[in-house]
């Protein structure tokens, strides 16, 4: 399968993701933020963790009007999936493609640790390799991580079996302890912790892995 | 002509950073203060003259990118 890397100025996870993506047997391509285009055939576009446009305005606000971003958002609404990896999933947020936004951490400080989290489903190509109810270790490292959206969205969430993670300890304020959000069908994930630093056997941990995995095993055949 | 837009959390969304403020003021013996804040101003510098359309430009701007408005509202000030 096909994969794309966006980088931004000031990502700085767009190499780890790509090593994750390729260690799961995908072809990748990193985009820069001024292409207008997606390469051809991408099934897959993994927006990285990082400090795109230095944070500048809003967390991922810039980068969500990038030229890339508009090939990103035609790739999503054509059925194309896509991951957001902390800063990408703020940028994510910021386009519309998932709901919601990130806040300030709670405790306003930056929380840099490996964090337990909770599959809350097992039905989406990131997760299906895992268990719903299961228990893993992702790494966080974000300073505003703190998922906010109206009563209706989380709601909606709840309801339609949205919610990808969700923390099993106090990191950051999170709404409903939420650390990751599917979109409405499922093809677009956005987290804060990071599978990516819990993938390679150098890692401490490789909770990461299987998020790649079944994700590579998955749209292949899709 | 320009424009001073005021970007603040709306009401009811929880601003970790104004409380972290009022608990400095209070800890510094600023009494009373009973509640803080936090928002932005951002001035734009703007070729249009006509304030009607100038306002209408502004307030696109700030439901695009100037603004989030899932969390936050604007106001609009032309000077």
């Amino acid at each position: 399968m096909k994969a794309a890397v966006i980088v931004f100025p000031g990502s700085n996870c767009d190499r780890d993701l790509a090593v994750a993506f390729r260690a799961a047997g995908m072809d990748v391509t990193m985009v820069w933020h001024k292409d207008t285009a997606l390469p051809a055939g991408v099934d897959l576009v993994g927006v990285p963790g990082g400090f795109s446009f230095g944070d500048y305005l809003r967390c991922g606000a810039i980068a969500a009007r990038s030229p890339v971003t508009a090939a990103l958002v035609k790739h999503v609404k054509a059925g194309g999936y896509a991951i957001g990896i902390c800063n990408g999933f703020q940028v994510l947020t910021e386009t519309g493609l998932l709901p919601g936004v990130l806040m300030r951490n709670a405790g306003l400080k930056f929380v840099c640790r490996n964090v337990k989290l909770t599959v809350a489903t097992a039905e989406s190509a990131f997760t299906s390799g895992y268990s719903s109810g299961e228990t893993v270790h992702f790494p966080v490292a974000h300073h505003d991580g703190n998922y906010t959206a109206t009563a209706e969205q989380v709601a909606a969430l709840k309801a339609e079996d949205r919610i990808a993670f969700t923390y099993g300890e106090p990191v950051n304020g999170s709404v409903e302890d939420i650390a990751g959000v599917l979109s409405d069908n499922r093809r677009v994930l956005g987290l804060m912790p990071h599978p990516e630093r819990a993938a390679d056997p150098a890692h401490p941990g490789r909770d990461g892995a299987r998020l790649f995995q079944s994700l590579a095993g998955l749209v292949a055949n899709a | 002509m320009k424009a001073r837009v005021h970007v603040m959390l709306k009401e009811g969304v929880l601003d970790p950073q104004g409380e972290a403020v009022r608990h400095a003021l209070g800890a510094m013996g600023f009494e009373g203060v009973d509640g803080v804040r936090q928002g932005k101003v951002i001035e734009l510098d703007l070729a249009e003259a006509d304030s009607t359309a100038a306002h209408e430009q502004v307030a696109d701007m700030c439901e695009k990118l100037l603004a989030n408005t899932v969390i936050e509202s604007y106001r609009i000030e032309l000077i």
